[in-house]
């Protein structure tokens, strides 16, 4: 349990300090919202499957060497 | 699993939607087939809840396990349970994840922090999963060991322009404790062999640590008509010496109801330094290894899918806003560059290499809610 506060504040402290920041800028983006309705059609949803994404990403474990880079994945071998 | 509980993307929680899924792996040997049902919903304005129950039915023969052991049966359970939280800018996601199969436990725990920034064109996420494993050995009920893991990952989502959408993801994974396969062993060179083969088998011995390091990046970019293309790229390097290179391009094609996707995607790795397909002698080295998926190999895979919208906003049923169906193959060509296919029964030094085609097919049920 050590170890995963120890991560917790790894990771929520840089984020607290990077959130602050940015809330602080008037910040002009330059693709504007009303300029995002492409990126807002299906077709460009990064993971439209989830379910399938997370199984593919199984398979390719199991049968190669390289892993991760893509989020992580947990659970069993599967792989004899 | 925070692939299964979607892309971050803070700002807004996941869409409520429920995923009903087949899979059937089928090729070289091994047949390996369940569901996957996956279930979102929000739960006030600021939560939403996940669940995923994912099942493996394995029926192998494989090369390893038809060169040196019987084939079985077995089934793997894999339950996540995930919630995340919202609040302004930031999403916070906590999942757990238990996979139980008769000689392999893991719990997974995973923690992760999206802020959205700079009027929501940059999202930053930062990651952390811890894995306790305990690996067992049929037919031998004192085998017991540990496994460790821990992966720490930032990722980046950058929209670009009003067409293109990128995201780099690096991640750190490190492992520790009993690394091997107990099933596998190595082949060595053995002139006094009984069975005239040649070569004799020993068990295994890996490093009780590994760490690994990946990038990965993609971009996909919306073409003047509307269709999608992607291309994104990974680059992996661990302790044990492998390197791999893997690239795709993804092209998806809109049509009436339907949505077509065409993929290609190519990997390339090294081998472990610890990798032989044939040792000089027995115990030859301090640490050794013969897992095909350690050796040199290149991976090829063409994948089509198409998905047909059956329901949308227009025509409603009930609660549900939108429903799909989508089917898909994956065409997984494997070749070994350093690890023979002993079935041959070729002298030693003469067999050929081995070679693995699989088909990987998908169909799934989507409905949003």
């Amino acid at each position: 349990m050590e170890k995963i506060f120890l991560a917790i504040g790894r990771i929520v402290l840089p984020l607290l300090v990077i959130g602050g920041l940015s809330g602080c800028s008037n910040f002009e983006p330059w693709v504007k919202p009303y300029e995002r309705d492409k990126l807002a059609d299906p077709i460009m949803a990064l993971d439209g499957d989830p379910v399938s994404t997370s199984y593919l990403q199984h398979v390719y474990e199991s049968r190669e060497g390289a892993r991760g880079g893509e989020g992580a994945a947990g659970g069993g071998c599967g792989c004899n | 699993m925070l692939m299964a509980f979607g892309t971050a993307h803070s700002g807004v929680l996941p869409e409520d939607r429920t995923d009903i899924l087949y899979h059937l792996y089928d090729g070289g040997g091994v047949e390996i087939d369940g569901p996957s049902i996956l279930v979102r919903k929000q739960v006030g304005k600021s939560l939403s809840v996940v669940g995923n129950y994912y099942v493996d039915m394995v029926s192998s023969a494989s090369i390893d396990v038809i060169t040196t052991a019987s084939p079985y049966t077995e089934e793997r359970e894999q339950w996540s349970l995930g919630i995340d939280y919202l609040r302004g800018n930031t999403t916070m996601r906590v999942g757990y994840t238990s996979s139980e199969e008769s000689d392999y436990d893991a719990a997974t725990y995973n923690f992760s922090v999206s802020q959205d920034m700079f009027g929501d064109l940059t999202t930053l996420t930062l990651s952390y999963a811890l894995g306790d494993d305990i690996v067992r050995k049929s037919g031998d009920d004192t085998f017991e060991k540990n496994l460790d893991k821990q992966i720490y990952g930032i990722g980046l989502t950058q929209i670009l322009t009003k067409n293109l959408i990128a995201t780099l993801n690096f991640e750190t994974m490190t492992d520790e404790g009993y690394l091997n396969n107990p099933y596998r062993t190595v082949r060595y060179f053995d002139a006094s062999d009984l069975l005239g083969r040649g070569y004799g088998y020993e068990e295994e011995l890996y490093p009780n640590t590994r760490t690994s390091n990946a990038l990965g990046m993609r971009a996909r970019y919306f073409l003047p008509y509307r269709a999608a293309v992607e291309g994104e790229y990974r680059y992996f390097i661990d302790t044990w010496d492998i390197e791999s290179h893997t690239a795709a391009l993804t092209y998806i094609h809109p049509w009436k109801d339907f949505t077509f996707t065409g993929k290609f995607r190519y990997h390339d790795q090294t081998g472990a330094h610890f990798y032989s397909d044939l040792f000089p002698r027995s115990q030859a080295t301090n640490f050794r290894g013969r897992d095909k998926e350690l050796s040199p190999l290149t991976s090829y895979t063409f994948k089509l899918k198409a998905a047909y919208t059956f329901l949308n906003e227009n025509q409603s049923w009930g609660f549900l806003k939108k429903g799909s169906v989508t089917a898909s193959i994956d065409m997984l060509h494997i070749d070994f560059h350093d690890f023979s296919d002993l079935t041959a029964l070729a002298p030693i030094g003469d067999e050929p290499l081995y070679k693995l085609d699989a088909d990987v097919f998908q169909i799934f049920f989507s409905f949003w809610y």
